[in-house]
C-alpha cells in the first residue's frame, strides 16, 4: 500500500470528493523517437470529474491509452487504489473497473445496440462454457439479470427506441450515446471519456453534458474526460490537467487553470480579450 | 395478415430473447422438425438421400462450424478440408481401437480431437489477422493432408492408403459400413445437425458469442472493454473445429464409408464450405443451412438439367458450374454480403407489413 | 567435395527456378496490393487463364467450342489456322486488358470501402469464375505450350559445373531463359514506374489514396492499369510454367505458394516478392532433399506454408515491411 490516501475535499456545489483513486507518476511514453508524453504526474480522486485538455497532438489520447492499459509507458508508474499497477493487458485493466469511450467511435458495427451494451457487462458475467452451450442454469439466468441492468441504462440514456437497431444504421450522435451506454454498463469505478462531444450539435452536446453530470451524480462514478469545447470543460470538471506537446503545463480547478499565465500563453492563446 | 408480431407482446426478457420471437416462426420451426424426423424417413429414396439430403446435413454442420469462425469471430480459415480430415481419421482410429464404443461417442470424441488440433492451428491468430491468418490455415490444410497420406499409422498400414469404416450399429440398426440403410444414416446425420445447430445457437446468443462478435467487429476496442482476445479467438477455433470435426467424422464414417485424405478432404472442400458460408450469410445460423442447401442442391440440379436433359458432357457442365459458383460468390459479396439469410430476413420484414406496406 | 553437398547444391539450383516462378506470381500480387489494397487470390488462376488463352490463339481454337457444340449441336473446334506466337502474345495481352477492365467495371467498382476480408473472399470467387471460364473457353485438357524457348538440359551449365566440381548439374535451358526474362520483366516494371506519367500516378496511389485522388488521378484508371499489368505478369508466369510442365489446372495450385512468398517478402515490396520467392523455392527443395530419408518425400506440399507460419509468429510484417503501430 503506497501512501497516497487522504480525505479529499468538498466542491463548491457541495459534492464530496474522495481520496486519490489513481495517480500517474512521472509517465513518459515514446513511439520510436517521438515522445508523446514527457514526465507527467497527476492524480485522479474518487468521485470527481477530471478533465484533460490541450491542443491537438498534445498527448491527451495517449494519456487515456496509458490509463486503460493500451499503451505501456517506458517510464513512470500508475498507482491505482493505492497499489502500483503492474504491466497489464487492456482487458485486465478493464476488469479492475476502468471503462472508456473512444475519440473515433469504436462500437461493434455488426451488432445491435442491445448486444453492444451487453458486451459492456462481460466482466460481470461468469457462466461457464457448458452452461452457455446448453443455455441452461446459470447462463440463462445471468443473461436475464444482466439484461435488466442494461435496460436501466437504456432508460437512463433515453435510447429505448433503438434497442434492437443494428449500430451501423445509427446517426453519429446516437452512436456516441450508445458508446457511453456500453461503458456505463460495465459499472466502472473510473470512466474515461475521449472527446464525448466531438462533432455534435449544440442540442446533442447539452444532452451529453447532462448525462455526464448525471452519471457522476447518481452513480458516483469518477470521470476522466478529454474535451475540446472549453465551455463544456469549465462547466463540467472539478479539476483540469492542461497538456501541451506531451508536457503538463497546468493543473488545478477550472478557475485556476483559466488564470494561469502559461496556460493562457500556450493553449488559450493571447486573444483572450 | 398471418405473419405478424403485433399483439405478440413479450412480458419477460427471456421471452424477448428466444430464438424465434414471432409465434408464426416458432410453429414453422416445429413443423419443419416434425417433417424432417417423421415424414422424411418414410418418403425418402436412396438416390435423394445419398445425392442431396445426407451431404446437405453433413455440410451444414461444417458450414455452421466455419461460420462461427469467420462469420462470428472474423477469423478467416482455409483449412476446413484438413479439419474435416482430422475428424475423419480420428473417427477411424477410434472405431478401430475401441470397437465396443458407441458410434455417437466416437463421433463426438473425433470432434473433440479436431477441436484440439484446430485450437493448435488457431494459435497464430493471436498475432496475425486477415489474409495472413488465411495463409497460416493453408499451412494446416497442406501439412495435415500430407501427414495423413504419408503416415501409415493413420490408415492402419492399409495397402490402398485408404481408411474404411467398419460396421457399427445404433439401437440395433447398422449406421456405418456397407449394410447401413439410407434412412438410418439420414436420421443419424439429422440428429447430429439438430444438436449441433442448437449448441451453435446457444453459444452465439450469449456472452461467448458477443465476445466473438466484438473481436470480429473491432478487436482493439473489444480488448479494451474487457474481452480476453486469446480466449475468445481460441474458443472460436475450438468450437468451430469441433463442429467441422464432427462433420468430417460423419462424412467419412456414415456417408463415404471409405476415404483417402487427399481426395476427400482437399483444399476444394475448404473452399466449398467457405462458399456455403458466404452464400448463406456470414454470422447467421440459418445462413449455414441455406448456404449448404444451395451449394449442394444447385450443382445437382444443374447437372440433372445439363447432362440428363440437354445431353451435355459432364465435364462441360462441371466447368460451367465452377464458373457459376464463382460468379455467385461475387454477386453475393457485392449485392448482399449477409447472404441468403439476409434476403430471407428482408422477405419476412416485407411480409410482416403485408398487406399494408405503408 | 562430398557428393551429398553437390546433390544439395543441384537441388538448390533447381529450387531457384521454381522460386522465380513463385516470385513472378507474387509480383502480380504485390502490384495489385500496392495500388488497391486488394489481396488478389486469383493471380495464380490469371496465369493459368493467360496461358490457356495463348495456346488457344496459337492453335486457332474456337473459343467456347464445346459450349457452342453442346448448345447448337455443331462440331466446331478450330478455325484452321495457327497464329504465330508474335501475334498470339499481343492478342493474349489484349484479352488480359479486357479482363482487367471487366474486373474493375463489374466487381471492384461495387466493392469500394468494403473490409479487406470481403475483398479477399471476392477474389477467391473471381478465381473460381476465371477457372471455369478458362476451361469453358479453351477446354480443360492439358496443353503443350511452345513459344520457341529452347528446352532440355543445358550443356553450358553441365560443362561448367563438371569443370568446377567434376559433377555436371542438371539444369533446363528453359529455366535459364526464365531467369533472364524475369529479370527483364522486373527491370521494365521499375523503369515504367519511375519514368512514365502512369507509373508516377501508380506510385502516388500506392503511397496515399486520398492524396492521389485529390490531385486528379483517376482511381478507376489506375485499377484497370494495375490489373492489366498484373495480367501481363501472369501471362509471363503462365508461359514459363506452361512451357515447362504443360498448361493445366495444377498451375493455379502451384501459384498458391505465392501467398507464403508474400508473407516472407511483405505485401508491398517488389524486391521482397523476388527474394521471398527465391527463398521458398530453394528452401523447399533443400528441405525435401534432407528430410526425404526421414519423413518421406512431397514435403514441398506444405513446407512453404509452414515456413511462412513460423516466420509470421516472429515477424508479422514480413522481411521488408514496416512495423505496424496500432491505434485507437
Amino acid at each position: 500500500m503506497l501512501d497516497t490516501q487522504d480525505d479529499g475535499y468538498m466542491t463548491a456545489d457541495g459534492r464530496k470528493i474522495g481520496g486519490v483513486a489513481m495517480e500517474m507518476r512521472n509517465i513518459t511514453l515514446r513511439f520510436g523517437g517521438v515522445v508523446a508524453i514527457k514526465d507527467i504526474s497527476f492524480d485522479i480522486r474518487w468521485g470527481e470529474v477530471r478533465a484533460i485538455i490541450g491542443p491537438n497532438g498534445a498527448g491527451k489520447s495517449s494519456m487515456l491509452n496509458v490509463i486503460s492499459g493500451f499503451y505501456h509507458p517506458q517510464e513512470g508508474e500508475v498507482i491505482y487504489k493505492g497499489y502500483k499497477r503492474p504491466r497489464m493487458r487492456p482487458y485486465e485493466v478493464a476488469r479492475m473497473g476502468i471503462a472508456r469511450t473512444f475519440q473515433n467511435i469504436a462500437l461493434f458495427e455488426g451488432m445491435s445496440v442491445l448486444d453492444n451494451i451487453m458486451t459492456g457487462r462481460l466482466n460481470h458475467m461468469s457462466s461457464g462454457f457448458l452452461s452457455q452451450a446448453m443455455w441452461w442454469g446459470k447462463a440463462a439466468r445471468e443473461e436475464e439479470e444482466n439484461r435488466e441492468k442494461v435496460e436501466k441504462i437504456i432508460d437512463f440514456l433515453e435510447i429505448q427506441h433503438i434497442r434492437k437497431t443494428p449500430v451501423a444504421r445509427l446517426p453519429y450522435g446516437l452512436k456516441k450515446r450508445v458508446e457511453l451506454a456500453r461503458a456505463l454498463a460495465a459499472e466502472p469505478a473510473i470512466l474515461l471519456l475521449d472527446e464525448p462531444m466531438a462533432g455534435m450539435n449544440v442540442e446533442e452536446k447539452e444532452d451529453m453534458c447532462r448525462f455526464v453530470l448525471d452519471v457522476n451524480d447518481e452513480f458516483g462514478t469518477t470521470i476522466v474526460l478529454i474535451e475540446h469545447d472549453m465551455g463544456v470543460v469549465m462547466d463540467l470538471s472539478d479539476r483540469v490537467v492542461v497538456m501541451d506537446y506531451g508536457k503538463k503545463i497546468g493543473d488545478g480547478t477550472p478557475d485556476e487553470v483559466r488564470n494561469d499565465e502559461e496556460v493562457i500563453k500556450a493553449y488559450l492563446g493571447v486573444a483572450h480579450d | 395478415m398471418l405473419y405478424r408480431e403485433a399483439g405478440d407482446f413479450k412480458t419477460s426478457y427471456a421471452a424477448d430473447n428466444q430464438t424465434f420471437p414471432i409465434r408464426f416462426d416458432r410453429y414453422g420451426y416445429y413443423l419443419v422438425l416434425a417433417f424432417a424426423f417423421l415424414v422424411m424417413p418414410m418418403v425418402i429414396s436412396d438416390y435423394w438421400a445419398n445425392s442431396i439430403v445426407i451431404p446437405f446435413l453433413i455440410y451444414a454442420i461444417a458450414a455452421l462450424g466455419l461460420n462461427i469462425l469467420i462469420g462470428y469471430c472474423g477469423q478467416l480459415s482455409l483449412g476446413t478440408g484438413a479439419f474435416m480430415a482430422v475428424g475423419a481419421y480420428a473417427c477411424y482410429k477410434l472405431m478401430v481401437a475401441m470397437p465396443g464404443l458407441n458410434i455417437v461417442f466416437v463421433v463426438v470424441l473425433a470432434g473433440l480431437v479436431t477441436a484440439a488440433v484446430g485450437t493448435l492451428f488457431g494459435l497464430p491468430s493471436l498475432r496475425i489477422k486477415g489474409f495472413y491468418l488465411a495463409v497460416a490455415t493453408l499451412a494446416a490444410q497442406f501439412f495435415l493432408i500430407w501427414l495423413f497420406t504419408r503416415t501409415p499409422w493413420f490408415f492402419n498400414y492399409s495397402s490402398t492408403g485408404m481408411i474404411s469404416a467398419p460396421t457399427r450399429t445404433l439401437f440395433g440398426y447398422p449406421v456405418t459400413g456397407p449394410s447401413a440403410s439410407a434412412v438410418s444414416v439420414y436420421l443419424v446425420c439429422l440428429s447430429f445437425l439438430v444438436v449441433m445447430a442448437w449448441l451453435a445457437r446457444n453459444l452465439t446468443r450469449g456472452t461467448i458469442g458477443r465476445k466473438w462478435m466484438a473481436i470480429r467487429d473491432m478487436d482493439i476496442a473489444a480488448e479494451i472493454i474487457g474481452v480476453n482476445p486469446m480466449r475468445a479467438k481460441l474458443s472460436a477455433f475450438a468450437v468451430s473445429s469441433f463442429l467441422i470435426g464432427v462433420s468430417g467424422a460423419l462424412f467419412f464414417a456414415v456417408y463415404l464409408g471409405a476415404a483417402e485424405a487427399g481426395e476427400a478432404f482437399g483444399i476444394d472442400k475448404s473452399f466449398l464450405v467457405l462458399f456455403m458460408v458466404i452464400v448463406g450469410g456470414l454470422g447467421s445460423i440459418l445462413g449455414a443451412f441455406l448456404g449448404a442447401a444451395f451449394l449442394i442442391v444447385g450443382p445437382v440440379l444443374l447437372k440433372m438439367l445439363l447432362v440428363n436433359q440437354f445431353d451435355w458432357s459432364s465435364d462441360l457442365a462441371a466447368h460451367l458450374e465452377v464458373m457459376i459458383i464463382g460468379a455467385l460468390i461475387l454477386a453475393f459479396l457485392i449485392i448482399e454480403p449477409h447472404g441468403l439469410a439476409a434476403l430471407w430476413r428482408t422477405i419476412k420484414e416485407k411480409l410482416r407489413l403485408w398487406p399494408f406496406p405503408h | 567435395m562430398p557428393d551429398t553437398l553437390l546433390f544439395a547444391m543441384e537441388a538448390a539450383l533447381n529450387g531457384l527456378t521454381a522460386g522465380i516462378m513463385y516470385a513472378l506470381v507474387a509480383l502480380g500480387f504485390v502490384l495489385i496490393f500496392k495500388a488497391s489494397g486488394i489481396f488478389n487470390f486469383s493471380q495464380g488462376v490469371m496465369a493459368l487463364f493467360a496461358a490457356l488463352t495463348l495456346v488457344g490463339f496459337q492453335q486457332g481454337q474456337v473459343p467456347f467450342a464445346h459450349l457452342i457444340n453442346a448448345i447448337f449441336g455443331t462440331r466446331v473446334h478450330h478455325f484452321g489456322w495457327n497464329l504465330p506466337t508474335l501475334l498470339a502474345i499481343p492478342a493474349t495481352v489484349g484479352v488480359m486488358v479486357v479482363f482487367a477492365w471487366a474486373v474493375e467495371r463489374f466487381v471492384l467498382r461495387h466493392l469500394v470501402n468494403q473490409k479487406p476480408i470481403i475483398l479477399f473472399m471476392a477474389t477467391i470467387g473471381l478465381a473460381y469464375f476465371l477457372e471455369g471460364l478458362g476451361d469453358l473457353m479453351w477446354g480443360a485438357e492439358v496443353k503443350r505450350l511452345d513459344v520457341g524457348i529452347p528446352q532440355g538440359m543445358s550443356g553450358a551449365v553441365d560443362d561448367l559445373t563438371f569443370g568446377l566440381f567434376g559433377y555436371g548439374f542438371y539444369m533446363d535451358t528453359l529455366d535459364l531463359y526464365a531467369m533472364v526474362i524475369a529479370a527483364l520483366l522486373v527491370a521494365v516494371l521499375v523503369l515504367f514506374s519511375q519514368y512514365t506519367k502512369e507509373g508516377r500516378a501508380l506510385r502516388a496511389v500506392a503511397d496515399d489514396h486520398q492524396a492521389a485522388l485529390s490531385v486528379g488521378i483517376s482511381l478507376r484508371f489506375i485499377w484497370v492499369l494495375t490489373w492489366s499489368i498484373a495480367g501481363i505478369v501472369a501471362l509471363v508466369a503462365g508461359i514459363m510454367w506452361g512451357a515447362k510442365s504443360g498448361v493445366q489446372f495444377s498451375l493455379s495450385l502451384i501459384a498458391l505458394k505465392a501467398l507464403p512468398v508474400l508473407i516472407l517478402g511483405g505485401f508491398t515490396s517488389i524486391p521482397g516478392a523476388i527474394v521471398g520467392g527465391l527463398i521458398i523455392g530453394v528452401g523447399e527443395k533443400l528441405f525435401d532433399f534432407f528430410m526425404q530419408p526421414i519423413v518421406g518425400g512431397a514435403t514441398e506440399n506444405w513446407f512453404a506454408y509452414m515456413l511462412a507460419l513460423v516466420f509470421l509468429l516472429f515477424r508479422p510484417q514480413g522481411l521488408f515491411g514496416e512495423k505496424i503501430i496500432e491505434r485507437v
